[in-house]
């Protein structure tokens, strides 16, 4: 056994679990302010590193510019999906909602594929490309970077949902609506708040994850993996999306280097399914307790 | 106008076809049912039995998510375990085509109740994921294990023969597919005026009080999993015979949420729902190809967008049904119905 090489698998590991934490805490906002399972978040991140694309590659505007255009273009998409196709669905059953996520999740890979066509593309270089060394093991510098980054977003997050007004507002929807409305809080205005944020986040996990393997329209995929992720840490917690993304990105690349790719997949819903099975609410997540 | 329709026995009452005009009319289809293959060409035979296979595929899910409320997200995994089921039998065996049929039905439904544990212990969403799940690992199966399903380069089958007749053609296959559509149709019709069927409808609009009323929840719910994979495995083996080859990618995730489309667009909990829902999203992409061939006469290359066009359009069909006819087909159709019924009076 190379120590090694499996202390660098670990680093790539921890890096794509950067990643994976940093959409899964898209996914949570999302589903604590407004208790909707987006299965569009994959895509909504491919948007994202589209839209770089488009601004950086296509237009070619500074990558700064480029990088805040899409990321206001990520938020205005969550807007726009909130207010078009889910608050029309305000107290439906969960599971419509859950399915126009998936409607809307097809309409944008559609839409992406039609504006850029379906080949894959690579992003205008955005990460540093001096490689890294952590004692002697070699990080790839984008991997490197993107976790930094990932991190530095995630702590700012972390920072705003306790001390800004707006993340005190979301917080107090999440743990009880009708006090939050009685408090004064605008309920619907952070509907579209945590919609608007966790657009913003998804589009920079997508330029980072597309700064790292590349767009293409079947990007989406990753949402699969964050919604594995954010089910083992708990739908309802950060802090679970956080060390379950960590978890996952490594049990990935460990499986994926020592038995082949494809046993990617294969092992994080296997993971998924195990969860399920024993502790369907996740590592940290709210138990609920249903009653007639 | 129809003027009420007086029931003296609750056999009546519950009966499928509850009048003579609903008899008639049954005959009717039937009758142009046969006699299409006489009128119409290759083209629209090919659609036909498309569309059969489909509806066979929805009628399953809608068992399982239109009227027992369990959604899923693996049945077109399912269709693939009886089409890899029915492709081995048929080269390795050579056991005849019902048999094949039969036997990749029921492996589907081997599978379908494995898949269907979890939803002992989850429901709802939490429930479509792990359907999900199950879907990738039968994908990586199907990839994987070699020397049963030929990884990715897939399986080719030989058409069944009847009577001497190779059932290779539409015109032909259609003999095949057609009865084994209105047979299953008849039967998920017939189920929903059983015990098993009355269970599961009560299971969907609320599981909680459905165990207080002494229905055995995860017996219920594995059944109707059984049933659903049943149906996928049938249609799935069909879709085997019919396109005379198949490997991991004839049956992607994007395939069990185009069948689920197809039930929340014909109508969620409703036979007739399937058919509509089967049929209208079957012939989609259809129509979408002449809009695109008439969109080639103005721009260049439309052809290209014709997929990603789909994508769009199956998207929106969902959340637009979703957002303003939650019903769907279905309901449309009843209201027309009553329309007529009720004519000269408005509702």
């Amino acid at each position: 056994m190379d120590w090694l090489f499996l202390f660098e698998v670990s680093l790539a590991g921890l890096g794509r679990g950067g990643l994976y934490a940093l959409t899964g805490v898209a996914f949570v906002l999302i589903y604590k302010a407004t208790r909707v399972i987006n299965l569009a978040i994959g895509e909504m991140l491919m948007v994202g590193a589209y839209l770089f694309i488009g601004f950086g590659a296509g237009m070619a505007l500074p990558l700064w510019l480029a990088v805040i255009l899409a990321l206001l273009g990520g938020a205005l998409l969550g807007f726009v999906l909130e207010r078009t196709a889910i608050r029309p669905l305000l107290g439906e059953n969960p599971i419509s909602v859950f399915m126009v996520t998936i409607g809307l999740s097809s309409v944008l890979v559609g839409l992406v594929e039609i504006i850029w066509t379906a080949n894959p593309r690579s992003l205008p270089d955005l990460l540093p490309r001096d490689p890294i060394f952590i004692g002697d093991a070699f990080v790839a510098p984008k991997t490197f970077w993107s976790f930094v980054i990932a991190a530095g977003v995630i702590a700012v997050f972390l920072l705003l949902f306790r001390f800004w007004r707006g993340g005190v507002a979301l917080r107090a929807t999440a743990s009880d609506q009708g006090a939050a409305y009685a408090m004064g809080i605008n309920v619907p205005a952070v509907y579209s708040l945590a919609w608007a944020l966790a657009g913003l986040l998804a589009a920079g996990a997508g330029i980072l994850l597309g700064a790292i393997s590349g767009a293409s329209s079947s990007m989406g995929v990753f949402g699969l993996t964050v919604l594995v992720v954010v089910i083992v840490g708990g739908l309802d917690s950060v802090l679970g999306a956080l060390l379950a993304g960590v978890l996952i990105g490594w049990v990935e690349s460990v499986a994926g280097v020592y038995l082949g790719g494809e046993y990617e997949q294969l092992f994080t819903f296997s993971i998924l399914l195990v969860v399920l099975l024993v502790r369907p609410w996740g590592l940290f997540g709210t138990r609920e307790i249903e009653r007639l | 106008m129809r003027i009420g329709s007086p029931k003296e026995t609750y056999a009546a009452d519950e009966a499928l076809f509850r009048t003579r005009t609903q008899w008639a009319w049954f005959g009717v289809l039937l009758a142009a049912l046969a006699g299409f293959p006489f009128v119409a060409n290759l083209y629209w035979l090919y659609l036909v039995c498309l569309v059969s296979i489909n509806v066979i595929a929805v009628t399953g899910l809608n068992v399982l998510t239109g009227y027992t409320g369990q959604v899923s997200l693996g049945q077109a995994a399912f269709m693939g375990v009886g089409a890899y089921t029915v492709a081995w039998l048929e080269n390795h065996t050579g056991s005849p085509f019902p048999v094949n049929l039969l036997a990749g039905s029921v492996v589907a439904t081997g599978v379908g109740l494995i898949a269907g544990l979890p939803s002992l212990r989850v429901k709802g969403l939490y429930l479509a994921i792990a359907t999900i799940a199950a879907s990738f690992i039968l994908l990586f199966i199907f990839k994987n294990w070699e020397s049963v399903t030929n990884g990715t380069r897939g399986i080719g089958i030989e058409p069944p023969s009847a009577f001497g007749v190779a059932l290779e053609n539409p015109d032909t296959f259609y003999w095949l597919v057609v009865p084994v559509t209105v047979v299953m149709l008849l039967l998920a019709s017939n189920l929903f005026r059983t015990r098993i069927g009355r269970a599961f409808i009560a299971i969907r609009d609320r599981d909680i009080s459905a165990s207080v009323l002494g229905i055995d929840l995860p017996r219920y719910k594995l059944m109707s999993f059984g049933i659903s994979a049943f149906y996928a495995g049938m249609a799935g083996g069909l879709y085997a015979y019919f396109f005379g080859s198949i490997n991991p990618e004839s049956f992607p995730l994007l395939m069990s949420i185009f069948l689920l489309a197809a039930v929340i667009v014909g109508g969620m909990g409703s036979m007739l729902g399937s058919i509509l829902g089967g049929i209208f999203m079957t012939l989609v992409p259809e129509l979408l190809r002449y809009g695109i061939d008439f969109l080639g006469l103005f721009m260049e290359n439309a052809s290209a967008v014709l997929s990603p066009v789909r994508t769009v359009v199956f998207g929106l069909l969902i959340v637009g049904f979703l957002l303003f006819e939650p019903l769907g087909l279905a309901e449309i159709w009843r209201r027309i119905r009553r329309f007529f019924h009720l004519w000269p009076f408005r509702t």
